[in-house]
Order: C-alpha cells, then sequence, then structure tokens
C-alpha cells in the first residue's frame, strides 16, 4: 500500500520537473510553478516546497514565504470537493453570510475546515466576478450555483455525496 | 465558403455560461443539424454583452433580436419558430425597464441607449477566440497605422491630447505615464496590464479579457513601440481561469499572424507578450506590489517614488496601465485624440465601464460617457431598486471607495465629483444598496476585507485597520459607547496620512463616507442599541404576528435549534434566547407572519 503512494508520488514528481522544464523556469517563475504544483498533489507539504527550492536554485524560505503570503496557496489538504462560498460586496448585499452559516452547519465544519470523510471542505473566497448572479457558490473548477438560498444548501450538497 | 443566412450569437460570458450557456448551445446545434440548417446557420460564442441577469443571452441577426433567460428547452423554439418560419418568439424577447423589444436593440433600448461603448466596443459581437473577426471590426488597424505612419512621440502626443485616464481607480493621466517612461533612458524597458481586478463587485476588467482579449494585447503592443520596449506581462488573478484561457489563445493566433514577436509586420520593431497569474493577493492590485509578484516575491508593496516609471520590473522602467484603459486605446488611435476627447467632461474625458451589481434590477456591464448622472445609471439603465425598496446608497471603488447617499443622484460621475463627495470612481464596481442594508455592517465588511488582505509591511496599516475592526465589531454587537465614533475617525486619519500603499491609504473611506452621511445609524447603534435596516444580528429579534400565523408549523420544522415552539392550527412564537437570528423561518412563512425588530 505504502509502495504505491510512493509511486504515485513519483509520478507526480515527474510531471512537475517536466512542467518547469517546459516553461524554462526561474525563480521568477516560481508562482507559476506554485500553481502547477498545487494542482497536482492538492496542497503543497513541506517536501514539496524544498524539492521546488532545489529544482529552481532558490531557498527554501523564499518558497515559504511566497506559500504563506498568497492564499490560493494552502499547506493543509482540501476536500475532494471544494465548496466556495463568494463573500464580495454583492453577494455579501445579498445574503452570502447566511449562506455561509448554511453550509458550516450542514457540513459540521467551521471556514477551511474538511469534513471527516475527506469529502467537502468549506472556503470563503474573494469576489468571483459573477455579481449579477449574487450570491454564489462555486464547487470545484467547473461547478457554479447563483442565486443561492441557504434552502438550497443541503440539496447541492447531495449532488456531491451520491 | 459556406453562405450563411443566420447568424445566431450567445452570449459566454462568466455569468451567462454559470446560467447554463453550454447546454443552451448543445442543444440549439443539434436542433440545427436535425433540420439540416448546420450548414446556412452560423452559431457563434460571444463575449459578455452586458445584460448579466438576464442570461443566458441568445440574439438572432441580421434581424437583430435578442432573447432573454433561453435554455435547453426553450431553445428548440428559436430553431422551429424564429429560423425555420420567420417568426419572432414573442414570449421570450429581451424585456427591459421599459417593456419588450424586437428589433435595432442596440439604438431603442434603454438598457443599450444610453451607453456609449468604447472599451467595450467588440463585446457580445465577436467570437473572442477567433482573431479574424477581431481584425473584421479594425481590430489591429491601429497597430499597423502606428508602425507604419507614426514615430513613437506621435503616439505618446495622441494619447496625451485625447485626455484619457488610468481607468483602475486613481486617474494618472495615461499619455503622461507614456512620457515619463519613454524618457527614462535604460537599454530595456517592460509594459504591464494591471488584469489583477481585486475589488469586490467589479468584474469590467474581466469582462473585457474573456470578451475581446486581442484588444488588449493590440494595446499593449502599441504601447510597447511608443515607450521603447521589449515585452509585456499581462497580470491576471487566478479566480479568472476563463479570461487566462482566452488569452492564451489570442496570444498563439497574434504571433502566428506576426502582430507579436519578431519584426511585427515586417519592420524592426519586436515586441512579446506573456501571461502571469495571481495566486489571491488584492495587494498585488497595488502597481509595485503587482510587479514583486512578477517577479516571483511575496506581493509586497515598495515606497514611491521610485515609480515604475523610472524604475519598475527588475529595476527597469515599466509601464503599467489596467485593462480597460489599454481597451480605449485602439480607438484613440484610429479615430484620434479629438474625436475621444469630445466625450465626457472638461476633465474626464471618454467613457466609463462600470459594473452594476447588488439592489439594482438589471444587473451587468455598461459603458457610459463621463459626466452621465448617478440617475441615469441606475434608473434609466439599471432599471432602479427591485421589489419597492427605497435606494439608500451607491458603493463605488470597493474597500477603497465610499458610499454616496441616495440624495446625490443627480452628481455627474467624473473623477472629480466623485472624489468631492467622499468616494472615488474606482475600477468600476458599482453596488446598489436598499433600506434594508446596514451603513455600520457594510463598513464592517470592508474593513474586514482590508485586514485580511493588508500585507503586513507597514504598522498603519496592519495594526490599524484591526483596531478599527473592533470598534466596528463593538458598535455592531450592541456595546458601542459614544467616544467610538470620534475613536474611528481619528484612527481612520491616521492611516490615510501615514500608510505606505494605496491599499492603507484608501482603506478607511468606508468608514469615513459613511460616517459622514450615516452617521445618525451609527449613533442608533451606539445610543439607542437599534439596527434601523434591522440587519445586526445582536441588535434585532424574530417576532410572530399572532394575527397572521396560522399555526402551519412550517417555520418551526425549517428552524435549524428548535427556537420556535407551537402546536397546530395554534400560534406560534420564537425564543429568542435560542434564536440564531439564521433568517430561515422568514423564508418560509408564506403569511408574512414572521418580522424583524430592532430592538
Amino acid at each position: 500500500m505504502e509502495k504505491s503512494i510512493c509511486e504515485q508520488h513519483e509520478k507526480l514528481y515527474a510531471e512537475l520537473d517536466k512542467f518547469i522544464e517546459e516553461i524554462h523556469a526561474d525563480g521568477s517563475a516560481l508562482i507559476e510553478v506554485l500553481h502547477k504544483a498545487q494542482q497536482l498533489f492538492g496542497h503543497l507539504p513541506v517536501e514539496v516546497q524544498e524539492y521546488i527550492a532545489e529544482k529552481l536554485n532558490i531557498p527554501v524560505s523564499k518558497v515559504f514565504g511566497v506559500v504563506t503570503f498568497y492564499s490560493f496557496f494552502t499547506m493543509k489538504p482540501r476536500g475532494k470537493h471544494q465548496i466556495k462560498v463568494c463573500l464580495g460586496t454583492a453577494c455579501y448585499v445579498k445574503g452570502a453570510d447566511r449562506l455561509m452559516d448554511r453550509f458550516k452547519e450542514e457540513l459540521g465544519v467551521e471556514e477551511d475546515g474538511v469534513t471527516k470523510d475527506g469529502l467537502f471542505s468549506l472556503h470563503g473566497v474573494r469576489c468571483l466576478g459573477a455579481c449579477s448572479m449574487a450570491p454564489v457558490v462555486m464547487i470545484g473548477e467547473n461547478d457554479f450555483y447563483g442565486r443561492v438560498t441557504p434552502d438550497e444548501v443541503p440539496k447541492i450538497i447531495r449532488n456531491y455525496t451520491k | 465558403m459556406a453562405v450563411s443566412t443566420n447568424t445566431i450569437l450567445i452570449c459566454a460570458g462568466g455569468a451567462c455560461i454559470s446560467a447554463g450557456e453550454k447546454s443552451v448551445k448543445q442543444v440549439l446545434e443539434e436542433k440545427l443539424r436535425e433540420y439540416a440548417l448546420d450548414g446556412v446557420v452560423r452559431v457563434v460564442e460571444t463575449g459578455c454583452m452586458g445584460a448579466c441577469d438576464l442570461g443566458p443571452i441568445v440574439a438572432v441577426f441580421p434581424e437583430g433580436v435578442y432573447y432573454q433567460k433561453v435554455n435547453a428547452e426553450n431553445v428548440k423554439k428559436i430553431v422551429e419558430e424564429h429560423i425555420l418560419k420567420g417568426r419572432v418568439v414573442e414570449e421570450m424577447l429581451f424585456e427591459g425597464p421599459q417593456g419588450k423589444i424586437t428589433e435595432e436593440v442596440h439604438e431603442e433600448h434603454p438598457f443599450f441607449k444610453k451607453q456609449v461603448k468604447i472599451a467595450t466596443r467588440n463585446l457580445g459581437i465577436i467570437d473572442p477566440m477567433n482573431i479574424d473577426e477581431y481584425i473584421a471590426r479594425d481590430g489591429y488597424f491601429a497597430l499597423i497605422k502606428t508602425l507604419t505612419q507614426m514615430s513613437p512621440e506621435e503616439v505618446i502626443e495622441t494619447v496625451k491630447k485625447s485626455g484619457l485616464r488610468g481607468r483602475g481607480g486613481a486617474g494618472f493621466p495615461t499619455g503622461l505615464k507614456w512620457e515619463l517612461t519613454r524618457k527614462s533612458p535604460a537599454d530595456k524597458k517592460f509594459v504591464v496590464c494591471n488584469a489583477d481586478e481585486g475589488d469586490p463587485g467589479a468584474f469590467m476588467d474581466r469582462s473585457i479579457l474573456e470578451g475581446d482579449p486581442h484588444t488588449v494585447l493590440e494595446a499593449m503592443t502599441i504601447a510597447g513601440y511608443a515607450i521603447g520596449g521589449q515585452k509585456g506581462y499581462v497580470y491576471v488573478r487566478a479566480e479568472y481561469p476563463l479570461a487566462i484561457e482566452r488569452l492564451r489563445n489570442a496570444i498563439k493566433q497574434a504571433r502566428e499572424y506576426g502582430f507579436l514577436g519578431e519584426n511585427i509586420l515586417g519592420t524592426d520593431f519586436s515586441f512579446d507578450i506573456e501571461i502571469r497569474i495571481g495566486a489571491g493577493a488584492f495587494v498585488c492590485g497595488e502597481e509595485t506590489a503587482l510587479m514583486n509578484s512578477i517577479e516571483g516575491k511575496r506581493g509586497q508593496p515598495n515606497v514611491k517614488p521610485p515609480y515604475p516609471a523610472q524604475k519598475g520590473l527588475w529595476g527597469y522602467p515599466t509601464l503599467i496601465n489596467n485593462v480597460e484603459t489599454f481597451a480605449n486605446i485602439p480607438p484613440i488611435i484610429i479615430k484620434g485624440a479629438d474625436w475621444f476627447a469630445s466625450i465626457g467632461t472638461e476633465t474626464s474625458k471618454g467613457t466609463k465601464v462600470f459594473a452594476l451589481a447588488g439592489k439594482v434590477k438589471n444587473t451587468g456591464i455598461v459603458e457610459v460617457p463621463m459626466g452621465i448622472t448617478l440617475r441615469e445609471l441606475i434608473y434609466d439603465i439599471g432599471g432602479g431598486v427591485p421589489n419597492g425598496k427605497k435606494l439608500k446608497a451607491i458603493q463605488t471603488g470597493g474597500p477603497s471607495g465610499g458610499c454616496i447617499p441616495a440624495e446625490y443622484l443627480d452628481t455627474p460621475v467624473d473623477y472629480e465629483s466623485l472624489k468631492k463627495l467622499g468616494a472615488i470612481m474606482g475600477s468600476g464596481g458599482m453596488i446598489v444598496m436598499d433600506e434594508d442594508t446596514c451603513m455600520v455592517d457594510v463598513a464592517k465588511f470592508f474593513l474586514q476585507f482590508t485586514v485580511d488582505e493588508s500585507c503586513g509591511k507597514c504598522v498603519p496599516c496592519r495594526e490599524g485597520t484591526k483596531r478599527m475592526l473592533e470598534i466596528l465589531e463593538k458598535i455592531t454587537s450592541g456595546e458601542g459607547e459614544e467616544e467610538d465614533i470620534e475613536k474611528l475617525e481619528e484612527l481612520g486619519q491616521t492611516i490615510i496620512d501615514s500608510s505606505l500603499c494605496g491599499l492603507g491609504q484608501t482603506a478607511p473611506n468606508p468608514v469615513l463616507s459613511t460616517l459622514k452621511y450615516f452617521k445618525d445609524e451609527y449613533e442608533a447603534h451606539v445610543k439607542e442599541k437599534i439596527c434601523p435596516a434591522k440587519v445586526c444580528k445582536s441588535l434585532i429579534r424574530y417576532v410572530i404576528d399572532p394575527d397572521k400565523c396560522v399555526g402551519c408549523t412550517a417555520c418551526a420544522r425549517v428552524c435549524p435549534v428548535n427556537a420556535i415552539s407551537g402546536e397546530v392550527r395554534k400560534i406560534h412564537n420564537i425564543d429568542p434566547e435560542i434564536c440564531t437570528r439564521c433568517g430561515s423561518c422568514i423564508e418560509v412563512c408564506r403569511f408574512g407572519a414572521i418580522s424583524k425588530v430592532s430592538p
């Protein structure tokens, strides 16, 4: 079992190497490389940061500094489905905070928490730029829900538990 | 080449996609194939058409008939009725505040009538993934003109004479910025497009990038020629994956056509553009922070001067403009500075793109001449406040801006007039607020935002905003004392005076402007412990009107904390000690028996 995880990681590292080569990355491409790494590994544990530092020939402290500065990067694993509740102004004016509360209640987690089964994590995010559909919720990268009411929350969650 | 009888445009802007545009397109194409019309009717996905709340929108040309709220089911009617039989589908027609319209929607409909489209001229008209469509609308003609007929100085002179000012918010004269960058001696120079549109409630730049990416590339190349630069970067926020995809495609096409790369159009001018993606930091909209982020560092601002025009990316002179500013450049080059300067007011030339959102009927992207009044913008174009509610304030400029109260509705929209009111033009987010919005709560919302987004480099912004937020939290939870209001004013002014960058220098604006116009609301919270808009949870209670309650038990069943007691067909009661003020009960009550009271 353990071996297979290692093997899988090896594959991911190889893919990261390929990306770094393709874009001829140096230290200035750190953010691009971190985006790719997070996409591959799901989060950015210290080992991955050390690996990137060596590859790009920059201090690990610099990589760590950048990872912790930007809200997109995370060192903790996230849920399989990331629920992003937009907390932009238009959504806020239309009750996004009540939506957030309902998600917390239904999932039994706080903001940025992960459910016990690892299926969901809940995040309040910056304006998604879809203000005309406010309030909006995005799940993963592609699923978009507009004009959501708190009552619809359980139904939305069920779409991913089936 | 196939001859088409009809062209069907589908809006593939962000809002329409989220409203189901993809499945509409799929069904539409299936239906056309079924009737063997796929050879003669062309289906084109365009950028944002602007009327975002009515999406997905489908337009049939050459008739120019617009349909709203099209879904995978009713789109079949468009094929079977309109395309096959030539009959307009009445019930699906685009409907504005003044009723339905069938033809020449762009001229007649009030949503479009008061608009002047320069920066958004191609939005909703061309396919953003196809460079040929951009070229057909005079695309890259401005670049050809600059490279073959104009000297860099002439280009700069034209931009200066046009009176164009930065559309990112601060309003610095664009031509002057170009000139300063040109005059900085260096062997390398850069052009940067700031597409880190971070203000909550603003989506103008997103619409331009998604709907007309080539205009940004063309303008950046013109700028490169004018300042003597070799390379450009577009810095896009990671929240806009679709914009990134369309930009990538546009850059590839422009390179293939010889509009980017070595020896552009056979001249000795070479220029190339790369995309850099942000990683979720609002402060990166500040130009020096943005440049640090492009260099792969933490996005923290530097002290100015030196300005980017002197010392920017990697220490080289750098021209940095925002998306909308760039989008204005090609038309200025083609039509001339005098044409552009004839639109707008004395000090604010041209147009401004706004993202209308919040409590307004027609939400979406609008482009209006500078000097239009807020009333025209909100009522004639926006259709006013829905549900018969009263307009309370208009928020512009996001977390750096302010709230303009309803009595100033006749103020013309230009840089100076808005500044005088304590708001700012900002990048173009315009959030309409009605009587149900608590202004103290709104101020708290923005402060929460700046506290989260302060980069932590300078003390006034890092610590000061936090203290202001604590005071606001105290006030909204009913613990406010009278001296708190004074403290807010004093603290706010200090943060403005002593912060390092634009984020801190403007962070107190939402508080100070609401204090200026809605002091009575602050005082009600502090002195009487009342929230007049009935928003602040600690200051309200939910009550059931015994005359209206029929005892249907709907509220008791929906209450997540079992705070509602009562038997079937008997009057129900809410226990304020248990109630969490979640509001679920109001939503389910069909008899309007539940209301909020304060205190």
